[in-house]
């Protein structure tokens, strides 16, 4: 077995142990990333010379006899939302092909004081817009299952990159479900933690109310390790929450005995492949025969979440996105004379469809005259989901959905319909507008191999219990299966 | 103003707050520095960074907000307001639209010696925009983000006012109410207080008409011009037979004239909603309460007690308490019970702040205590020294710990008050000018003045000029 195909959780104890260095672990990713990146174009910016000496700092330290956090040595790939000092971050964008932030995101400083080795930035759709990745104005990220076909969006690239051994744990970002829904299209583990667990501090905004930066694993340990890093109070974010945190790896043990979990049935309904449903109550059933009382309910206004989540989230991106205006960094026209033409120039130039048409989308829904019909009732919905939410709660410890209705699809397939690719998302938005945390994890293939990921809801702040619960099903079905194959041609199924 | 007609105001005032740091970001909050060197990538906007809210911008509000006695939203929010202009980074200003922190409040203002009660319809707070500038020397426009993240608030009031001079006396008695919370330098020239000017015209005993807004408004002098300007041309074109539209107009000062910006078609959809970067402020009861201390009595209240109380006028109560050292000083030397107020007042807004002015200096950097003020005025009053001695006596006192009696004594300026004396003088001034004495009888009644000017010139200027000008129409 290659030092990629490790876990981090099993790498840490070995650098512990001094059995390998972390030079030779980052060694190993990059090897991998040289085989298989062009493949996969999971990586929109390398840095492998900086990841070494990452790396080597890490050796020394190690070698002083000094104790090092878990995640020291480790690679970790990070979505290009998400600013690092003196490293491009493009958000996928030709508006910001060439900016280099002179500041860390606050996950990022989190990560350096850890040690955490960072072997570059990770493709995604543009400004995290998109569930397949194809809207990334750079590349197209290919599923390492099945190169043919689209790895999620908006974190394609940490999904896959995680999938394919390219990055050991990856850093997404979640507005609508862009680490769930590309962590199950790449059968690995995804978290989108409470909204305000997790320091928005540089990560670049697209929907300030439902971003959440979260972690990607192949193994439900190493989506904890990392989101113990990363996760806690910040001054710099006002939105994120002041409370006590304490580490969930350390305390993962396989138990769901008497756990109640709710299945909501409008989860299950139509759009949902066959094969999908199958192995989610497949998985229930493992829950409920180790111990846990499955419960069916109802979530009655799931079916406005896609409404209300493209009006919030629009509505916030035309507002996030206006400061891209060529006066200050990134991409200028060359072709202006007055300074509305530059902006209109900069803009039109600057950004790809999608994201335009979520900036039209989202400054007509704040329009005067257009405010109370739209964005008012949005906001009124999202407190009518919020308020459900808590309610069935009180039945149940936590929820279990499918996290996407089908599995991966091919490149191409439905970039020309963005109804059919917003779909995507209606089993994952609930859980941003009310703002709780959801896991998605592995529990099964479809007919053609691909992954078919399960969802796991709780209420606000349960990440430990969430975690602990994926980590149980991880245990009972003796693990996740290993990473797709992906040597030359011979990878591609 | 054209007869028959009436005009209403109304004025939206940007104030900069003084705090430290700036609203959503620690960089510091000052003027004057170079370009560019007081700002972050929080400031600029830069993608990902996010905003704090510094909570002394919320305390200064408040204080604002009671002493406006407006009702404070102990729960409000902030929102964006959102335009592209390339000194605006985010290409939004985070400010608060449905719920300010502070409404329904009011402010008396004194105009014609007669108090006015001035609505003020909210006090919100928001961050400044960057500066652009201009120039040849490097082409073209660049911008100054210094300013970027300067806490303003802005203080909107009802459309109460019904002349410039009304307007005037408002803005003096908001840009007092600032300086005397020392929440703002108010400092014209720096734009730390800026305005924007509401004006519409209406024949009398008729509803309101179409009121037109003017921006760029940068001096309260500048108010007024535009408020007179903006009443004319609006009465003009009504006496055309025109109709007035609703519209934007740029004040230009040194034209004196306002140039339209924009007309109510091309308005500006701002497409307000509440900023999500940051949580709704909550207010403790206790919070609200305790920055109600310390506020004490404030100027234009002030202003209209020293009216009532010494009797004075409203532009004597208005120099005094433009600087509280000033109407301090004055009541302190009023309380002794010994002068009169308006010989203290006098010498107050005279001499001292002619010394003020000259040195550059504040009052507290000179010596003189009520006690002092109060023997001088009396001094004078009483004719025991003449007015110029007394302007001696001063240019001791406010140097010197000096009794005024022993100044007096030490200078010898005791005015000669002995009849007996000054008679005797009298008679010589008589004698020595036979030219004048026949103007005087012959109806020259001003030859009198150079009479006792010359009598005056005898007594080395110490003999009491009112006795002595009494014996010189004896004699004559």
């Amino acid at each position: 077995m290659e030092l990629y195909e490790y876990s981090a959780a099993k790498l840490s104890a070995m650098m512990e142990q001094g059995e390998i260095s972390a030079h030779e672990l980052c060694e190993s990713v990059f090897r991998r990333i040289e085989g298989t990146d062009p493949e996969v174009h999971a990586y929109l910016t390398l840095q492998k010379e900086e990841a070494l000496k990452q790396a080597d700092e890490v050796d020394k330290l190690r070698r002083s006899g000094e104790s090092l956090p878990p995640l020291a040595g480790i690679p970790v790939g990070i979505k290009d939302n998400i600013c690092t000092k003196g490293l491009r971050t493009t958000c996928a964008s030709r508006m910001l092909h060439n900016f280099v932030p002179p500041y860390d995101a606050t996950v990022i400083k989190k990560l350096r004081a850890q040690y955490a080795v960072i072997p570059g930035k990770l493709n995604m759709d543009e400004f995290a817009m998109g569930s397949s990745t194809e809207t990334s104005y750079f590349q197209k990220t290919a599923n390492p299952h099945d190169l043919t076909r689209i790895p999620g969006g908006s974190s394609g690239g940490s999904a896959a990159a995680v999938a394919a051994g390219s990055a050991v744990v990856a850093l997404g970002s979640d507005t609508g479900g862009s680490i769930r829904q590309p962590a199950s299209l790449c059968g690995v583990v995804g978290l989108k933690p409470t909204y305000g667990a997790v320091s928005r501090f540089g990560l670049v905004a697209f929907a300030s109310s439902l971003d959440q930066i979260g972690p990607f694993g192949r193994t439900v340990e190493d989506a904890a390790l990392l989101y113990d890093a990363v996760c806690g109070p910040d001054s710099m974010d006002a939105t994120s929450v002041r409370r006590d945190v304490t580490p969930i790896a350390p305390q993962l043990h396989a138990s769901v005995k008497g756990l109640k979990i709710g299945l909501p049935h409008e989860y299950f309904e139509e759009g949902v492949e066959e094969s999908t449903k199958k192995a989610v109550m497949n998985a229930a059933a493992e829950l409920e025969k180790a111990g846990a009382k499955l419960i069916p309910l109802s979530l009655p206004s799931t079916g406005y979440g896609l409404s209300a989540y493209y009006i919030i989230a629009s509505a916030e991106a035309s507002s996030n996105l206006a400061r891209f205006d060529g006066v200050k960094y990134g991409y200028r026209t060359e072709h202006f004379e007055t300074l509305e033409q530059m902006y209109e120039n900069t803009r039109s130039e600057g950004f790809g469809d999608e994201v335009k048409r979520r900036i039209l989308l989202g400054t007509f829904v704040l329009s005067s005259g257009y405010y109370d019909a739209y964005y008012k009732r949005a906001k009124m919905l999202q407190q009518q989901m919020t308020r459900e939410f808590v309610s069935v709660f009180e039945q149940c410890d936590l929820l279990l959905t499918p996290t996407t209705p089908y599995t991966a699809f091919k490149l191409g397939e439905r970039i020309d319909d963005p109804l059919m690719m917003y779909r995507c998302d209606v089993c994952t938005v609930p859980v941003n507008i009310a703002g709780l945390p959801a896991v998605s994890l592995p529990c099964g293939r479809d007919d053609r191999g691909l992954p078919i990921g399960m969802q796991l809801i709780g209420p606000h702040f349960s990440e430990a219990r969430l975690l602990n619960t994926a980590y149980s099903y991880e245990k009972l079905i003796g693990g996740f299966p290993p990473m797709p194959r992906l040597a030359g041609k011979e990878g591609a199924k | 103003m054209k007869q028959g007609y009436e005009m209403v105001v109304g004025l939206e005032i940007h104030a900069e707050l003084n705090t430290d740091s700036k609203i959503y970001c620690s960089c510091h909050n000052a003027f004057g520095l170079e370009v560019n060197s007081q700002c972050c990538p929080i400031c600029m906007g830069m993608p990902g960074t996010l905003p704090t809210l510094n909570s002394r911008v919320v305390d200064s509000a408040v204080k604002m907000g009671h002493a406006l006695h407006c009702s404070i939203n102990r729960i409000c929010k902030q929102d964006r307001k959102n335009y592209f202009y390339p000194d605006l980074p985010k290409a939004y200003q985070i400010s608060q639209f449905d719920v300010p922190l502070c409404e329904h409040g009011y402010v008396n203002i004194m105009v014609d010696g007669k108090q006015k009660k001035i609505g003020v319809t909210r006090i919100h707070i928001e961050e400044d925009a960057g500066k652009l500038l201009h120039g040849d020397s490097f082409g073209g426009t660049l911008v100054d983000f210094n300013r970027c993240g300067v806490p303003l608030i802005e203080i909107v009031s009802e459309p109460d006012m019904r002349s410039s001079a009304e307007a005037k006396a408002y803005l003096d008695a908001i840009k007092a109410i600032l300086q005397h919370l020392d929440i703002s330098d108010c400092k014209m020239q720096e734009g730390s207080i800026r305005c924007d000017v509401n004006v519409s015209v209406h024949k009398e005993g008729e509803p309101f008409g179409t009121r037109c807004e003017m921006k760029n408004v940068n001096t309260f002098s500048g108010a007024v011009r535009a408020i007179e300007y903006e009443a004319n041309r609006q009465i003009e074109l009504l006496e055309q037979g025109e109709s007035i539209s609703q519209e934007t107009r740029r004040w230009d000062d040194s034209q004196g004239k306002s140039f339209l910006l924009r007309s109510k078609e091309d308005a500006q959809d701002y497409r307000y909603f509440p900023e999500p970067d940051l949580l709704t402020i909550v207010l403790s009861e206790e919070r609200v309460e305790s920055l109600k201390e310390g506020i004490g009595e404030l100027p234009n209240d002030r202003m209209a007690r020293l009216m009532w109380e010494y009797r004075l006028s409203q532009g004597d109560a208005t120099l005094l308490v433009e600087v509280p050292e000033k109407a301090d000083l004055f009541e302190a030397a009023a309380a002794i019970g010994k002068a009169k107020a308006d010989e203290l007042v006098k010498w107050i807004v005279g001499d001292i702040s002619k010394y003020l002015n000259d040195t550059g200096k504040p009052l507290s950097d000179f010596a003189i205590t009520p006690v002092q003020l109060s023997d001088l005025a009396e001094a004078v009053t009483s004719g025991k020294i003449s007015s110029t001695a007394g302007k001696t006596v001063l240019d001791v006192i406010l140097f010197e710990d000096k009794s005024v009696e022993a100044v007096i004594e030490e200078k010898g300026l005791a005015q000669i008050s002995d009849t007996g004396a000054l008679e005797e003088i009298v008679l010589e001034v008589l004698k020595n000018n036979e030219k004048s004495v026949q103007d005087y009888r012959g109806g020259k009644t001003n030859a009198l003045g150079y009479l006792v000017g010359q009598c005056m010139r005898l007594t080395k200027g110490k003999g009491n000029p009112t006795l002595m000008k009494e014996l010189l129409i004896k004699h004559l």
